[in-house]
């Protein structure tokens, strides 16, 4: 007799084991389930909801240009004489050549047809747009630091093509300043222009440092 | 921490402002506000509330007529060096957000860092520092008029007077286009110094004997305000007057003043 209630019992014990088992296998991958889902929305939905995706109104073709032009880049983006930089072009440069249709492009049709002929400014979208409180000197670095263009700007001269322009929906500034890669890591000197960017080569300046809370440079040499 | 740059080697750009010269008429406080696109309030007698980077003082010697005399005093941010650029502002700042250069000596405040705890309000013996209670309104097409050079301040955070640093970095960038190192001393000027039409501002690298402040400032009747308390400030006053050099800081009745 009590062989057999041991028996019994330990048959018990057994299903008990086994039911407790497979209830935790379901929560384990419930959880899985969970993790990878929330893993794909941080790392990959929410990036693409994040950023709105912008074509530039006029698709310009660096190339073709660069061809034509003898000062190189500076030929457009030129230094103004008090020492500010033009940035991107203003119409009144393009209609130097472009008051009529010049060759068989789609696109140089359009510009001159919605732009050129409407003496409207092309409204293009600027990848390298910094948030307003940045103070950038272009003079500083392009001709005392004798900086190239390339170093922060991409190999932007040899596109053929303007890339879709992306828009932080939140803060409104390109993705070029947070960075193309969601995980932040950075291959070329022009994947992203945040402040520690800046401060890569910044903090190797030694005969600027003169902050005395950070003993690094002024916050006003790039703040305004 | 000491900071290791000697400021005598360095810029030092200060004021000196002659308090004879001055009418009071507040001109340098409203080229200020123009300048560095400081809001208006709705009601701008509000004190508590309105922002004034630089403000103009009346002081009076208390005198019954026939006595009585009036000086007004013009009041920046006086950009205190105090002892190795700990300047009462720079030593409270939570944040980071304000900051003493020892290769300009000034003293910036970084919009973004700030989060408003206002300890540097606190801190500041001048009444220098301005909160923001509201975010900024510009009357409509009034923002076509903004500075794109000075960035806005939004609701929450302390703003005050920069010396115009925008105005420095926009002669440096001619410096570097023309390729030369060091700028001209008019190059450089505060929108307050250039806008007084009395000629009572006098803006410079206090460091520079070739700048007009660096001899200036050597002037018998120079003071600077609240001098005891140590915060070694770079805005300078002359005044002729007696009582309004004793005005510029606590004397006691029968005390002698540090200047002579």
């Amino acid at each position: 007799m009590s062989t057999f209630n041991h028996a019994d019992s330990s048959v018990s014990d057994t299903e008990e084991t086994q039911s407790g088992e497979g209830s935790g296998g379901v929560v384990f991958l419930f959880f899985l389930i969970g993790l990878a889902a929330s893993l794909i929305v941080g790392w990959v939905v929410f990036p693409k909801l994040l950023y709105s995706q912008k074509h530039q109104p006029v698709d310009f073709n660096h190339v073709l240009h660069n061809e034509l032009v003898s000062e190189g880049c500076e030929s457009c983006h030129f230094f103004r004489e008090d020492g500010t930089f033009s940035g991107a072009p203003k119409l009144a440069q393009c209609i130097e050549c472009h008051e009529d249709v010049q060759g068989e492009s789609e696109e140089e049709r359009k510009f001159v047809e919605e732009y050129v002929k409407k003496e409207i400014e092309v409204p293009w979208l600027i990848y390298a747009r910094q948030p307003d409180c940045v103070f950038f000197s272009h003079a500083a670095h392009v001709k005392t630091g004798k900086m190239d263009c390339v170093t922060c700007h991409g190999e932007m001269g040899e596109s053929t093509t303007l890339r879709v322009y992306e828009s932080n929906r939140i803060t409104g500034y390109s993705r070029d300043i947070w960075g193309h890669n969601i995980a932040g890591f950075k291959r070329n000197t022009w994947d992203r222009m945040k402040m520690d960017d800046c401060a890569e080569c910044h903090q190797q300046k030694k005969e600027m440092l003169g902050s005395v809370q950070t003993q690094k440079e002024g916050c006003f040499v790039c703040h305004k | 921490m000491k900071n290791e740059h000697d400021h005598t080697s360095t810029k030092k750009f200060g004021m000196v402002i002659n308090l004879d010269l001055c009418t009071g008429c507040g001109s340098c406080m409203v080229a200020c506000m123009s300048e560095n696109n400081v809001p208006f309030k709705e009601d701008e007698s509000d004190k508590l509330r309105s922002i004034t980077w630089m403000k103009v003082y009346k002081l009076t010697n208390k005198r019954p007529f026939p006595e009585t005399d009036i000086c007004y005093l013009p009041r920046p941010c006086q950009h205190c060096e105090g002892h190795d650029g700990h300047s009462p502002c720079v030593s409270v700042c939570p944040a980071t957000a304000t900051d003493y250069d020892m290769n300009t000596g000034i003293v910036s405040q970084i919009y973004t860092r700030c989060f408003g705890c206002r300890y540097c309000m606190g801190a500041c013996p001048y009444h220098a520092r301005y909160f923001n209670w509201f975010d900024p309104v510009w009357p409509e097409g009034m923002e076509k008029y903004l500075n794109p050079n000075v960035s806005p301040r939004m609701r929450g955070i302390v703003e005050k007077c920069s010396f115009c640093y925008h105005r420095y970095q926009a002669a440096k960038d001619k410096a570097h286009l023309e390729g030369r190192k060091e700028i001209e001393e008019g190059e450089y000027q505060t929108a307050c110094t250039q806008a007084c039409p009395a000629g009572a501002i006098t803006f410079g690298d206090l460091n520079n004997p070739d700048h007009a402040v660096y001899s200036l400032k050597k002037d018998p009747h120079a003071f600077r305000l609240l001098e005891k308390l140590g915060t070694n400030p770079k805005v300078y006053y002359v005044s002729s007057k007696e009582w309004v050099r004793k005005a510029g800081d606590n004397y006691l009745e029968n005390e002698r003043p540090a200047w002579k």
